[in-house]
């Protein structure tokens, strides 16, 4: 029962120890347990579902049954008598007072989708598509009178395959497009065709990735609350940007940006399913301003399956050149995406497959590379960015061409990837595909995973089992994962996401320090970090410091949770705000001991001697002082403690972070059940600000990887209906089967910020499903079977091995 | 084309009296036969420490404890617990039956966004009473009827089988003296 996992290896290389006003700091690094957690552990967290508020209404939709529908009649009278209704909406109600949208993106060049509207008008487009909705006074009225709610449609055909979608005779789901393609892309360095030409080796193959979804235990929801005495439209949502949120309320509906405010307080887990803006999102908005009383939406179970965004349905066939001495001489990719009927809004359903063509190869030094990608629309479940967005699909065909080359050749396929990956001292660097790599530490991760292993050991079991008929099997996975965007995510393509962040802190009278940031929290511990950062940055203990995040009227304007960049950007915004109410706290104190700042520090709330560190002036003196006896202080002087601070990463379009995981499995090859029986990981996420935090974001984020890996799927049948969209049926991964994971850190710190953070929280799912399947091959390998399909279910591996 | 029709004055037939003890207070409640326990603790009591994730009885969020022992607030009716006793979050954390659980789980960091704590701790708690030697492979075990999406899981079991050692040492440090 010893766990065997508390060996936190954080030893050499490891970020440099601050200097100057950071030199006494104390908190960042360590491993503090998260202060805002223990009303979690005693039920007092307050999810939006928990809230009431007065006249509250509540909305359930029904949602089409079908893929494809011309929607003939809609019959309310029935619903509207039954007890408790308030009203029952179609979606021509509801364009009456929000204007529809089309998601793309300018630089993403030619893609297209069509208009939308908060609920389908005339057409349903898939199968969970909302086209009429009940509000009633309570959710059990509501869902009573759905009952009775009659809706006559027409089947239309369906485009339901990615790989024919683009075929004559499939049908065009929005005409006026012309075609079902939603956007492609092609990129060729040149030199592609010799360097296959001239290979020694080639491998290639079909890699196919099922389409899943997030699955947040917190589904979607959300409490619109329009005050027509006001004009103010307040929106308590569980959400991951709510700035972004606020400027897309203010402008579908028309409302000044200052007349909408948008709250998220306690977010039961998001992982980009709730970065984006639903369809009814907007339909609860409409009918709290049609009602003039707030309405509560909150999905069930059943209706998330079919209304999350899905993601990751990829077909990839791949090929890798490689030469006889072990040198990576061209990848080559061709990728078909299946997105939604409508591209996603408004970070399009095009970000996805636009970062496989980013990504792949991207450890790797060769210079020859050619992608091609199609995203097509698809009437199923819209798609967008689901946690690691491109990364785990990139990293899977890089690193399973990779495997394949190195079998081909006979070489290890660890020392194939330390010949190949770009050598730490070469960076600044670009990558293949044009990526801009600020600095990696692959040659460094490499080293110290194949310790943590025990590489050599593992082997020597691996081989000595195989002899007694037990197929284990090791994998590798390299990656490297875009964090601390700059604006070159959606800013520069004309989307309204702010990639830079704020913080404002203020000195209260009692010493402590209250900081509003415009990152959120949705479990990560991102509140925590800050707490931590804002404690050194101050001088101040960090049970002074009290955190304010996810209230568009109290905190700066900011992009909120996506891309990795909470501990980055906003750790930035913090730490500069914290530097700089330091400043402005030594000011007051000079002005009050009439000694010169430059002399004095602050120390754990205590303004003390520069040089001898005797005790000055307490915290809670110079706020007794400052605030109520400004009197006292020199004529012209005003105390300003309270400063805000902003921070966008302007450096680099992104801040690249790298890695490497292994997995270890053991393959039944009578039954084709995988057993996982132990997963490594290596990150550098540059400063590492709560090692605890970090490690265990990213063991969730493995463990999530593993799932998209092994077991989930969105499984459609042939009329585009979703068989498995019930938690009972689709599999999301459960403790018993998830393997014990060791993580351990190599830190490169960013040169873009003072504090040097890179982003942790999605680069476990970019390479989890990378390094499982590789174990899995890597096992099957004696009997001349491989599966390249995700999820790779016994059966998938029993076919491969040719029992049924 | 009809959805599927349901008699709706059947299942909002008359409220019952039901007499339940709630966290050791006793009540008398009106309640709908239909009315499912977790409805019944959240919107009726206002006890939002019990979560829903599914409403199907996979994901563990709603786990409660009646008469003691764990059920998916999800899967009984409120009615069912007519005579009996439930107990929450709310509960077990006023009363501190549970603080050295919760101290753990914070200290391990076994909790991210909190949304499926709730039920994770009713389903620990049960394991620590009913098997107290466990093995990390049992604990494991134990907890897979509960889901949680942000940890991994690792932490929480880590937590858990702490707590587990830190009771048998209490146990057999008690037994000695």
């Amino acid at each position: 029962m010893n766990a065997p996992d508390h060996r936190h290896l954080h030893d050499s290389p490891k970020a440099a120890p601050f200097t100057g006003d950071l030199k006494d700091a104390r908190h960042i690094g360590q491993a503090i347990p998260r202060p805002n957690i223990e009303r979690l552990a005693e039920g007092r967290g307050q999810y939006v579902d928990d809230m009431e508020l007065p006249r509250m209404a509540h909305v359930v939709f029904w949602r089409s049954p079908v893929a494809h529908a011309r929607i003939t009649r809609i019959e309310r009278d029935f619903a509207r008598m039954m007890p408790g209704v308030l009203a029952v909406y179609d979606g021509k109600d509801l364009a009456t007072v929000c204007k529809p949208w089309v998601a793309t993106l300018t630089h993403l060049a030619g893609m297209k989708s069509a208009p939308q509207y908060p609920m389908a008008i005339d057409r349903a487009c898939w199968q969970g598509e909302p086209v009429v909705a009940v509000v009633a006074k309570t959710r059990a009225e509501a869902e009573d009178a759905l009952q009775y709610v009659q809706v006559e449609w027409e089947d239309l055909p369906a485009a339901l395959d990615m790989n024919t979608a683009l075929d004559p005779n499939t049908p065009v789901i929005h005409p006026e497009l012309g075609d079902n393609l939603c956007f492609t892309r092609s990129l060729d360095t040149g030199g592609v065709d010799e360097a296959f030409a001239s290979a020694d080796v080639v491998a290639e193959a079909t890699f196919d990735f099922g389409r899943h979804t997030g699955v947040t235990l917190e589904s979607r929801c959300q409490i619109a609350d329009y005050n027509p005495a006001s004009g103010q439209l307040t929106v308590h949502h569980s959400q991951q940007a709510p700035h972004m949120m606020q400027d897309l309320y203010s402008r579908q509906f028309g409302l000044p940006e200052a007349s909408v405010r948008v709250v998220c307080k306690d977010v039961g887990g998001s992982f980009g399913i709730k970065v984006h803006a639903y369809p009814d999102d907007f339909a609860t908005v409409a009918m709290s301003i049609l009602l003039k009383r707030p309405v509560k939406f909150v999905a069930d179970r059943l209706e998330s399956f079919v209304s999350d965004i899905h993601a990751r349905e990829h077909r990839i066939k791949g090929r890798i050149a490689a030469s006889k001495e072990g040198d990576i001489l061209a990848f080559e990719i061709d990728d078909v995406t299946g997105i939604g009927p409508f591209s996603m809004f408004p970070r399009t359903s095009g970000i996805e497959g636009n970062q496989v063509v980013n990504l792949t190869g991207g450890p790797y030094k060769h210079k020859a590379y050619r992608a091609k990608l199609n995203v097509v629309f698809l009437n199923k479940t819209p798609t967008c960015q689901y946690r690691g967005v491109g990364h785990p699909i990139a990293c899977a065909v890089t690193e399973g061409l990779v495997d394949l080359a190195a079998a081909k050749l006979g070489m290890d396929p660890l020392a194939f990837r330390q010949r190949n990956v770009i050598a730490d001292d070469a960076y600044p660097a670009t990558g293949a595909s044009g990526i801009r790599l600020e600095v990696l530490s692959h040659e460094a991760c490499l080293r110290k995973i194949s310790t943590l292993m025990d590489y050599p050991a593992l082997r020597a079991e691996q081989a000595s089992l195989r002899a007694k008929g037990i197929y284990r099997g090791i994998g590798f996975a390299t990656l490297i994962e875009l964090t601390n965007p700059g604006a070159a995510f959606y800013g520069v393509g004309g989307a309204r996401i702010s990639s830079q962040d704020g913080a404002t802190m203020r000195l209260e009278p009692g010493g402590g320090v209250a900081v509003m940031v415009s990152v959120g929290e949705q479990g990560q511990g991102t509140e925590a970090i800050y707490a931590q950062i804002a404690a050194d940055a101050v001088g101040v203990p960090m049970h002074q410091v009290r955190l304010l995040t996810g209230d568009t009227d109290a905190v700066p304007y900011g992009g909120g949770t996506w891309a990795s960049r909470g501990a980055g950007i906003g750790g930035e915004a913090v730490l500069q705000a914290g530097l700089a109410l330091r400043a402005n706290i030594l000011k007051v104190a000079e002005a009050i001991l009439n000694r010169e700042a430059s002399g004095l520090r602050l120390m754990d709330g205590v303004v003390v001697d520069a040089s001898s560190g005797e005790a000055l002036l307490p915290l809670p003196e110079l706020g007794r002082i400052t605030y109520y006896r400004p009197d006292t202080l020199p004529a012209g002087f005003t105390s300003e403690l309270m400063v805000t601070r902003h921070y966008a990463q302007r450096d680099y379009p992104f801040i690249f972070t790298n890695g490497v995981q292994a997995s270890y499995v053991e393959v039944d090859t009578e039954t084709g059940f995988v057993k996982l029986l132990k997963h490594w990981a290596v990150e550098d996420c540059g400063r590492v600000i709560n090692p605890m935090l970090v490690d265990e974001q990213i063991r969730g984020a493995i463990v999530q990887g593993i799932g998209g890996a092994l077991f989930e799927e969105c499984l459609y049948d042939d009329a585009g209906l979703m068989k498995n969209g019930s938690m009972a049926d689709y599999l999301v991964p459960m403790a018993g089967e998830m393997p014990d994971i060791v993580v351990a850190h190599v830190e490169t710190p960013t040169r873009s910020s003072v504090l040097g953070a890179k982003g942790a929280g999605e680069a476990g799912t970019a390479g989890a499903p990378g390094a499982v399947v590789n174990a899995i091959n890597d096992a099957l390998r004696p009997l001349k079977a491989e599966v390249w399909s995700q999820p790779v279910t016994p059966e998938k591996i029993l076919r491969a091995l040719g029992h049924i | 084309m009809n959805q599927q029709e349901q008699p709706a004055d059947e299942l909002t037939s008359a409220a019952r009296s039901v007499s339940i003890t709630v966290n050791g207070t006793c009540g008398q409640h009106y309640v709908q036969p239909r009315t499912h326990l977790v409805d019944f603790l959240r919107e009726d009591l206002g006890l939002k420490g019990s979560h829903l994730g599914c409403e199907h009885g996979v994901c563990g969020a709603c786990t409660v404890q009646l008469d003691g022992k764990i059920v998916r607030g999800c899967l009984v009716l409120a009615v069912q617990a007519d005579g009996r006793r439930v107990d929450t979050i709310e509960g077990l954390s006023d009363s501190g039956a549970i603080r050295d659980l919760q101290q753990a789980f914070v200290r391990h960091n076994a909790l991210q966004c909190g949304f499926c704590t709730s039920g994770m701790l009713m389903a620990a708690t049960e394991l620590l009473e009913h098997k107290p030697h466990a093995s990390r492979e049992e604990v494991r075990e134990w907890i897979s009827g509960n889901y949680c999406r942000c940890t991994g899981y690792q932490a929480i079991v880590n937590a858990i089988c702490e707590v587990l050692t830190a009771r048998n040492t209490a146990r057999t440090a008690g037994a000695t003296e």
